[in-house]
């Protein structure tokens, strides 16, 4: 009798354990088929992902664990990512399980209803996350999350230490004249945030609060800055290895980049420096996201779990030059290779977040309960007339 | 069996006989026969494809999800039309240079063809053959970023300058740099129905010029030339619409102010999947190479392809 008593009080104690995560899923969330465990791989995973975002040197050991194939679809920007989540119907097509969309793709794919909700407690690293990496504006919203945040990167000012001198500590030195025809930016109407974050520091008069929430003035201030920028630039950067070469051939001497490339071109023995100015930054964060139609959930849930491990985090962070979400992965950051835990800021305070502006896209809705916000439509429209 | 077989073949035997005697006297009915399924095909591969193009861009999109809205509209045209005069000069800029490609492209040709066609021999011209396709065997992306390099800062061009005393030609990323490199890779284009064009000029029109007096000069502007021009034609049609349909070069090497149209097609559709409005943009390289085909044909291009 007692054994038996002892057994169902067991039983009990074990439901009521798995109800607990169910629980916080079921107040957090609006959805509720959410799923509640990680079944069985399917055997297969299919990623649009950044190039190195699902590196052998990591993903390898994944396949092994779990049985799910890799299959890679590289894309060379967010629109190339946004393009391929909907072709062939939208939601990833039925053939694509997860996407590692930035922060200028992600509202887009939930809104366009492209992306599915996700349970995050069934991602245990979740927990231990930097606490702006854990419910960002770009991938959560009303409280429902719709992936995983994996890295991050700040947009840096790049320049050779031998051309440029002094040493520039503003953005400001990417609208002047002094560098006409040697510098560079990246093509892509989320650069506008860039132009606002300039104007938010220099012209406090404009009164802007945030790089992406801009009104019809604060707008037309930006794009009228990056006008006359375009004078001044050799060329828009389409694709990482462009602002490499540029660089590296000495067409281009200053500008806009991610510290991927600043790391790239260090390799190569170019003197290049690169620092996050005194007006802050914008910065991307990238998300793995789980696509509607997703034929795979399982193994996308098992690489959700497994490229948020702290190891994993490490190797992904020095393999791509970026910034792990997870702090544990300090240690095996310096192990990997001495310093570079603080080399990649992990180990900043939270202060140092706040000088970031991560990339969202932009919407009508500009927080002060009224909608006169530029959207994104507008963005890319006055993008295509700046750089045309 | 074998007796009922024959019969029962005698009537398929005679329905073949008056099908076939149906097509003689009704010629139109076996040519009709004969070209409905390769015709077909072109209907649907060619000309529904342009006309749902043709169509989409009488729609909108959702600017923010995305979704194709089905109500027809003219906005598209209009912000084509109204955007700080923006389209208008990418689409300038993008005629001005397949233009000014065409015209490089039919002047370097020319004297080559011409030599390949009628002054060389045998092995020179088979080896000239190779020379002209052999860019052709590789990518044609390789040769646009051999071209980075060549005119880049510290590329092979301006370390050649130097050399001989000569200041950088700061040529990398600029519609200069488009010009040289679209130029180069659509040559070969150019230089073969020209090449064929001269050839098929008779020796005895060119012997018949100068027994009637004229010098070189004046048979080749009166007897050549025009003889040739619907070759140069011909070519042209491959230069101008290649230039005119590409997107990659003006993104490889172009500086601050290169878009093509297919530069501004590629950003709406991979942005916003804003097919409407590229379709509506894509509608103008269309009318414009109508216009060209039109007057190629009263140049007497198509003889010469």
């Amino acid at each position: 009798m007692r054994r038996i008593r002892r057994g169902h009080v067991l039983i009990a104690l074990f439901t009521a354990a798995l109800c607990v995560p169910a629980a916080g899923v079921g107040s957090g969330t609006a959805t509720g088929s959410l799923p509640t465990k990680i079944g069985k791989g399917e055997g297969s995973l299919n990623l649009i992902e950044w190039p190195a975002y699902a590196d052998k040197s990591f993903a390898n050991k994944f396949v092994q664990q779990t049985g799910c194939k890799i299959h890679r679809k590289d894309a060379g920007s967010s629109n190339q990512m946004v393009a391929l989540m909907r072709t062939g119907g939208g939601g990833g097509g039925g053939q694509y399980d997860l996407v590692s969309a930035s922060g200028d793709a992600s509202l887009r794919l939930i809104l366009g209803g492209d992306v599915q909700p996700v349970n995050i407690n069934l991602i245990p690293s979740w927990k231990k996350f930097v606490s702006v990496f854990k419910s960002p504006a770009h991938n959560t919203v009303k409280g429902v999350h719709y992936g995983v945040s994996v890295q991050w990167g700040p947009n840096t000012l790049i320049y050779n230490t031998k051309r440029v001198k002094p040493a520039p500590t503003s953005w400001a030195a990417l609208y002047s004249s002094k560098y006409k025809g040697k510098i560079t930016v990246p093509n892509n109407p989320i650069q506008i945030a860039d132009a606002a974050l300039y104007l938010m520091k220099s012209k406090p008069s404009l009164g802007i609060t945030d790089p992406y929430e801009l009104n019809k003035s604060q707008f037309d201030a930006a794009v009228s800055l990056l006008k006359q920028q375009k004078k001044l630039l050799k060329r828009y950067w389409n694709y990482a290895a462009d602002e490499i070469t540029s660089i590296a051939n000495g067409d281009v001497t200053i500008g806009a980049t991610w510290p991927y490339q600043t790391l790239a071109l260090q390799a190569k023995h170019v003197p290049v420096k690169e620092i996050i100015p005194r007006e802050g930054a914008t910065g991307w964060a990238d998300t793995w996201m789980l696509a509607k139609k997703a034929p795979h959930p399982n193994c996308a849930y098992l690489w959700m779990k497994y490229v948020t491990t702290p190891q994993v985090e490490a190797k992904q962070a020095i393999v791509f030059g970026e910034t792990p979400v997870n702090p544990k992965a300090c240690p095996f950051m310096n192990k990997i290779q001495a310093g570079s835990c603080a080399k990649y800021h992990l180990n900043q305070p939270l202060s140092y977040y706040n000088r970031i502006h991560f990339w969202k896209t932009p919407v009508p809705d500009c927080g002060n309960g009224k909608k006169d916000c530029m959207d994104y439509n507008a963005w890319q429209k006055a993008w295509a007339q700046i750089t045309g | 069996m074998a007796v009922d077989a024959r019969r029962a073949g005698s009537p398929l035997a005679g329905a073949r006989h008056r099908l076939s005697s149906a097509f003689w006297r009704r010629p139109w009915l076996k040519a009709a026969l004969l070209l409905t399924p390769p015709l077909a095909a072109f209907v649907l591969v060619y000309l529904a494809a342009l006309v749902s193009l043709f169509v989409s861009s009488f729609w909108s999109v959702d600017a923010f999800t995305g979704k194709l809205i089905h109500q027809w509209t003219l906005q598209n045209f209009h912000d084509l039309l109204h955007s700080n005069g923006t389209y208008l000069r990418i689409a300038g800029r993008t005629i001005g240079i397949a233009a000014a490609v065409t015209i490089t492209d039919a002047v370097l040709a020319f004297p080559l063809a011409y030599f390949m066609a009628r002054l060389a021999g045998r092995r020179v011209r088979a080896l000239l053959f190779v020379l002209v396709l052999l860019p052709l065997w590789s990518s044609y992306l390789v040769r646009i970023y051999a071209w980075q390099t060549i005119l880049s800062h510290n590329g092979a061009l301006n370390w050649s300058l130097n050399k001989i005393g000569l200041p950088d030609a700061n040529l990398a990323y600029t519609n200069w740099a488009m010009w040289i490199v679209f130029s180069y890779v659509w040559l070969p284009f150019m230089i073969i129905p020209v090449f064929a064009a001269v050839e098929r000029i008779p020796d005895s029109f060119i012997e018949a010029s100068g027994d009637l007096g004229a010098r070189g000069r004046r048979t080749f502007r009166s007897v050549v030339l025009p003889l040739a021009l619907p070759g140069v034609v011909a070519g042209s049609i491959f230069t101008f619409s290649l230039t005119l349909g590409d997107f990659i070069t003006p993104l490889l090497v172009g500086g601050n102010s290169s878009s093509f149209i297919g530069n501004v097609v590629e950003d709406f559709i991979g942005i916003n999947g804003n097919i409407p409005f590229s379709a509506a943009f894509a509608t103008v390289p269309v009318i414009v190479m109508a216009a060209y085909l039109l007057i190629a044909r009263k140049l007497g291009a198509f003889e010469a392809l």
